[in-house]
């Protein structure tokens, strides 16, 4: 029986925590919406004046925010459909019996540990340089014409390294489910004759549809908010190519010091991670009462 | 009864698993191969595989040309910092909510994930002129600060799902001992959480050494840790393969480590216990 002398530490043990995110999600929110309503550049100050909803017109009708929003759709899509198109079979193939499974398993979770920067940069100078990359000699070996990928491919090159930086999580993820699944269940089907395509159809894929629905939604959250890869590999170009939400709030704020309308961006990309968000809090909370 | 499984069937899984996990692990093997090679021996074309003049020089330059280590010390610094002040912050915290559950504790919970959710971008603007007007920028504090309660979220809810499973009637014998909270939380709880809390502090040491938001944003040079150090040799295009691959080598090298050691609490980190 928790005593009232209890009671009265558990709330003071939780305050520090919840006073801090509280002040940490109010104070700048709070701030973002109010810079939102204000005429504010960086580079001519003392102009600040209320503008109401100017910037978000201004920001929502820019030609850039479209570009932008389709990129980061694109992203995230393709992104999204990569790492579960190949973690899947990936996982299977984990979930079975390997020779040496745990060297295996981590060489394939390694590119998630590599800081963004890092990937970022391998990738485009080691890997996908037009003249000395390994892709182009590869390209080249095989006689086709090698790729100029930062140039004639930007948004698909750095779609590639950020799928190359999250497949280890789904896989993993997928992997760990898998685990979960009962061996009997899978046994009982193969003893009534079903196919291994039927098992995985009926009984597997079934099962990996709750964690699938999980690293979608996580990876979400993270992916529509890149900014890294992009900063140190395209810097947004050429032209709006690979200009994401984040990276268009970001040079509006700390390349063209326009505070009030990357603010009234910084609230367009707050909505909309949490319309993802809510979902993902849903299926998380409905974990809770189990 | 063991699915039977044929020696061809299993011949077959392990080439393809292996030959997959090659592929994947193969940027990382081609960037330390070419951290010990010359500079121009990196992007010659055929490349050298393994029989290149193999040399440590370019771990040399990284240290003399662009003091490596500042940036290193403050990577540990940031990371750590955050890190452990996190802790502090949320192992209360998740004590409290694990053991004097009240109607509110699953709502306080799903707010408190719902903050991680919120885009960095969003709040950009406010947090850089607050940094700007009270000096914090291109400090280490600054970051600490930062890494710290962005991932807060993240600490208290792995630290929650491990003290939920601590069973409660080892606490009710230790109170009918006549142990006071105090005791209780260490000497009874502590000992028990300690796996918890050991990969709890892992997960988020290699989350904020690799967060690369806000230090990109918020330090320039003199906090700057090992991302932004990293980020510096986009500018000069193609120069200095050999160089960066030795540098990224030596940054992403201890975390590795660690991250392999933690693989298994990676999923129920970042899937909040979705996924166990």
């Amino acid at each position: 029986m928790a005593t009232q002398q209890t009671q009265l530490l558990a709330r003071t043990l939780l305050t520090p925590a919840v006073a801090l995110l509280f002040i940490w999600m109010i104070v700048p929110l709070a701030l973002t919406v109010y810079f939102s309503t204000l005429h504010y550049n960086l580079l001519d100050p003392g102009s600040e004046q209320f503008v109401g909803l100017e910037n978000f017109r201004y920001f929502l009708t820019d030609p850039a925010f479209l570009a932008s929003l389709q990129n980061t759709l694109v992203l995230v899509g393709s992104v999204l459909a990569i790492t579960i198109v190949v973690g899947v079979p990936l996982a299977l193939l984990l979930d079975q019996q390997v020779v040496g499974l745990s060297i295996v398993r981590l060489m394939v979770i390694a590119p998630f540990f590599v800081m963004p920067t890092v990937s970022a940069l391998v990738w485009k100078n080691l890997l996908m340089h037009p003249v000395s990359g390994l892709f182009a000699w590869l390209a080249k070996l095989l006689g086709l014409t090698p790729i100029d990928w930062f140039n004639d491919v930007p948004l698909l090159s750095v779609i590639l390294i950020i799928a190359w930086q999250w497949l280890p999580f789904a896989t993993l993820i997928l992997l760990t489910a898998l685990q979960s699944l009962d061996e009997e269940q899978k046994e009982a089907a193969e003893m009534d004759g079903a196919s291994a395509i039927s098992t995985f159809i009926y009984i597997t894929l079934p099962h990996l549809a709750r964690p699938i629905t999980v690293v979608i939604l996580i990876e979400t959250i993270f992916l529509l908010t890149v900014f890294a890869e992009i900063f140190v590999t395209t810097g947004g170009g050429p032209g709006l190519q690979t200009t994401n939400i984040a990276f268009l709030i970001y040079s509006q704020a700390l390349i063209q010091y326009d505070v009030g309308s990357a603010s009234a961006g910084g609230l367009v990309a707050v909505v909309i991670a949490n319309i993802v968000a809510f979902f993902l809090v849903r299926i998380v909370g409905r974990n809770l009462e189990a | 009864m063991a699915r039977m499984v044929t020696t061809q069937r299993k011949v077959i899984s392990t080439v393809a698993a292996w030959l997959a996990g090659f592929l994947i692990f193969f940027p990382i093997l081609w960037m330390v191969l070419a951290s010990f090679k010359t500079e121009l021996e990196a992007f010659a074309i055929p490349p050298s595989f393994l029989f290149f003049h193999w040399t440590l020089e370019n771990y040399i330059t990284v240290q003399e040309r662009s003091d490596y280590v500042h940036h290193a010390v403050n990577s540990i610094i940031i990371a750590g910092g955050s890190t452990l002040i996190a802790m502090l912050i949320a192992i209360p915290a998740a004590w409290s909510m694990a053991f004097s559950p009240t109607r509110r504790t699953k709502d306080t919970l799903l707010w408190m994930l719902s903050t991680k959710m919120m885009p960095p971008v969003g709040v950009l603007v406010p947090i850089y002129l607050i940094y700007r007007n009270f000096g914090l920028l291109d400090t280490r504090a600054g970051l600490i600060f930062i890494l710290c309660l962005g991932n807060l979220p993240i600490v208290i809810w792995m630290l929650f799902t491990y003290f939920k499973e601590i069973p409660k009637d080892i606490l009710e014998a230790a109170r009918m001992d006549g142990a006071t909270i105090g005791r209780e939380l260490v000497y009874v709880l502590t000992p028990m959480a300690v796996p918890g809390l050991a990969s709890t502090l892992l997960l988020n040491l290699i989350l904020a050494w690799n967060e690369a938001f806000w230090t990109l944003n918020l330090s320039t040079l003199e906090a700057a840790p090992l991302t932004v150090f990293i980020a510096s040799y986009s500018s000069p295009e193609g120069l200095f393969w050999a160089k960066l691959s030795a540098a990224s080598t030596l940054a992403i090298a201890p975390i590795l480590v660690l991250g392999w050691f933690s693989q298994r609490q990676l999923v129920r980190g970042l899937t909040f216990g979705a996924v166990k």
